[in-house]
C-alpha cells in the first residue's frame, strides 16, 4: 500500500513518546493510543551504569 | 548456564512458591515472640526513635503503655516513652509484622504461624477492627478496654479453638479467597468468612460459656479484616527464608513507620534502605480531609511483597470502594505489577486476570529499569496521636529505597570480585 492511500483511510495511530503528539491528533477526532513508555531507568546515568555492571556477572 | 543473580533469583521463587503457611495457635507475645520482653514493644516499619515516631507510632505506644500498665494517663504515657526505659524494635527484627503502627507489648496475643516448608514462624497480634482503634494511634479508654476483652476472653477462645480444631493451612484459605473477590490485605470479606465457617465448630467445643463463644463469633463476624493479621504473618512467613538467599535480587521485606518506608533485599540480608515515607492518595471518612493524613505507616505490606494485596487488586473490584478508583484501575495495576517481579504465583490464581497466577518476587532492577513502583493499598490513619484511622487509598515505595538498595547490591558484587571485567 502505498503512503498516500495510507492516508486516504482512516488512521488509527500509536503513539509512542510525547503526549502532546497525542492530544493533537486526538482534537482533529483520530482514534490513538498512548504506549506507557519511559527511557530505561528513566533516563538517570548513575541508574544505567549500575545495572549495567551487573549485566555481566560469573556463571555458575 | 546461568549467571550468578539469574541462579539466585530461581532459588529465591522456589522458597516463595513452596512456601506454606498455616496457622499453628496462639500464644502471648512476651512468651513466644523471639526477644521479646516487658521493656521492649515492638512497632512496623524500620528502626525508628520516639523523637522521629509519627503521630500513629506515638499514640500506639501511648496506649501500649497504659494496657502494660506501665502508665495511667496519656501524659504519663508520653513521659514514660520519652524517658528511655522503653525499647523500641522493628516487629520485623522478631518475626512478627503489625499492621499499621504495629505496636506489639509483652502482654498482648498473637497468632503463631508457620511456613510448613521451611520450619521459621511469623507471630501477629489479633486485629482489633476499624476506626479508633491501637494500630492506627488511638488511645482512649474505650481502646484499652477493647484491647483487655481481646486479651481475657476472644485470645483464650481461639486458643482452644485452635488447639480443638488442629493447624490451618493458610495458602490454601488464602488462595481460595482471592477467588471470591478478595486480595487479603484491604478486603478479606470472604477470607474472614471462611476462617469463621472453618472454627466454628471447635469454637462451641471449647468448655467456655455460651456467653463468651456468641461474643467471639460476633466480634469475629462483625469485623472483616479478622484476616488480615492472619493473611500478614502468612506472607512474613513464606518470605523471611528468602533473605538468606544470597546474591538475589529479590525483594522480601516492605514496611513503613510513618516516618520513613523501608524495604530488604536477600542478597543484602537484614540491612533496611529508608527514604521519607509518601502521603496516601485516597478516599477519607467523611469530616476529614489529606490534611489530616499520616504519610504511609504500617507491615501490612508485607501482602504487596509476596504478590497479593494491592498486586492482586484485579481479582478484589469491590475494593475500589474503598481505597478509590475503578475496577479498571485494579486491573491496570496487577497487570503493570508483572512488569517488576520475576514469577506468576502458583498456588494464588487471579479469575480476572483469565487465572495467571499473582505477580510475585519483585526485582529491585526491574524496578529500577521499568521505573514502575510497587502498588499498595493501605489505610490512612490521621497525623495526629489519638484520633485513629481517617481513610483509605492507594501509595508506592520512593524509588530511592530502590536505588540505594542497586548501589549496595553492585558494591557487594564487586567487593566478592563477582563482576566480569
Amino acid at each position: 500500500m502505498s503512503v498516500n492511500d495510507l492516508f486516504k483511510q482512516e488512521l488509527k495511530v500509536i503513539n509512542l513518546g510525547l503526549k502532546s503528539f497525542q492530544n493533537d491528533l486526538k482534537s482533529q477526532g483520530v482514534t490513538t493510543v498512548q504506549v506507557n513508555w519511559k527511557p530505561k531507568a528513566g533516563g538517570k546515568k548513575n541508574m544505567l551504569n549500575l545495572l549495567g555492571r551487573i549485566s555481566k556477572t560469573k556463571k555458575l | 548456564m546461568l549467571d550468578i543473580i539469574e541462579t539466585a533469583n530461581k532459588e529465591a521463587l522456589e522458597i516463595i512458591q513452596n512456601g506454606q503457611p498455616t496457622l499453628v495457635g496462639l500464644g502471648v507475645a512476651g512468651e513466644v515472640i523471639p526477644g521479646m520482653a516487658k521493656d521492649l514493644f515492638l512497632h512496623a516499619g524500620p528502626p525508628v526513635t520516639w523523637e522521629k515516631m509519627s503521630g500513629p507510632l506515638r499514640g500506639g505506644v501511648m496506649g501500649g503503655l497504659m494496657y502494660e500498665g506501665l502508665a495511667s494517663t496519656p501524659e504519663e504515657a508520653a513521659a514514660y516513652a520519652a524517658s528511655g526505659k522503653l525499647r523500641f524494635d522493628p516487629c520485623h527484627h522478631h518475626d512478627a509484622v503489625g499492621p499499621m503502627a504495629g505496636i506489639v507489648t509483652s502482654k498482648m496475643p498473637v497468632w503463631i504461624v508457620e511456613n510448613k516448608a521451611y520450619g521459621n514462624r511469623a507471630y501477629c497480634t489479633l486485629n482489633e477492627g476499624l476506626g479508633k482503634v491501637l494500630r492506627m494511634g488511638a488511645y482512649g479508654p474505650e481502646v484499652i478496654k477493647h484491647l483487655q476483652w481481646m486479651e481475657t476472653v476472644l485470645y483464650p477462645v481461639l486458643k482452644a479453638t485452635i488447639e480443638i480444631h488442629g493447624p490451618i493451612d493458610l495458602k490454601t484459605m488464602i488462595a481460595q479467597a482471592l477467588q471470591m473477590g478478595d486480595e487479603v490485605h484491604n478486603r478479606n470479606k470472604a477470607a474472614t468468612s471462611l476462617l469463621i465457617r472453618e472454627i466454628a465448630p471447635s469454637i462451641l467445643k471449647t468448655s467456655f460459656s455460651n456467653e463468651e463463644k456468641i461474643a467471639v463469633l460476633e466480634f469475629l463476624n462483625s469485623n472483616d479484616h479478622t484476616f488480615l493479621n492472619l493473611s500478614m504473618p502468612a506472607a512474613k512467613a513464606t518470605l523471611e527464608p528468602v533473605g538468606k538467599v544470597k546474591h538475589s535480587t529479590i525483594v522480601y521485606t516492605m514496611a513503613r513507620n510513618g516516618t520513613e518506608f523501608g524495604i530488604r533485599v536477600a542478597a543484602l540480608g537484614k540491612r533496611w534502605f529508608t527514604a521519607p515515607a509518601e502521603i496516601i492518595d485516597g478516599l477519607y471518612f467523611p469530616g476529614f480531609t489529606k490534611e489530616d493524613a499520616n504519610p504511609d505507616v504500617g507491615d501490612s505490606c508485607i501482602t504487596e511483597t509476596l504478590g497479593i494485596g494491592g498486586f492482586s487488586m484485579a481479582t478484589a473490584p469491590a475494593i475500589v470502594q474503598f481505597v478509590g478508583g475503578t475496577p479498571k484501575d485494579a486491573v491496570r495495576y496487577t497487570t503493570s505489577m508483572y512488569e517488576i517481579t520475576t514469577e506468576e504465583s502458583r498456588a494464588y490464581k487471579l479469575p480476572t486476570m483469565n487465572f495467571r497466577g499473582s505477580p510475585t518476587g519483585i526485582d529491585i532492577r526491574k524496578v529500577i529499569e521499568t521505573q514502575v513502583l510497587p502498588v499498595i493499598n493501605t489505610g490512612i490513619a490521621s497525623k495526629e496521636a489519638g484520633v485513629g484511622q481517617v481513610g483509605a487509598g492507594i501509595v508506592h515505595p520512593p524509588m530511592a529505597c530502590f536505588e540505594q538498595a542497586l548501589e549496595a547490591y553492585v558494591n557487594l558484587l564487586e567487593d566478592e570480585g563477582l563482576l566480569e571485567e
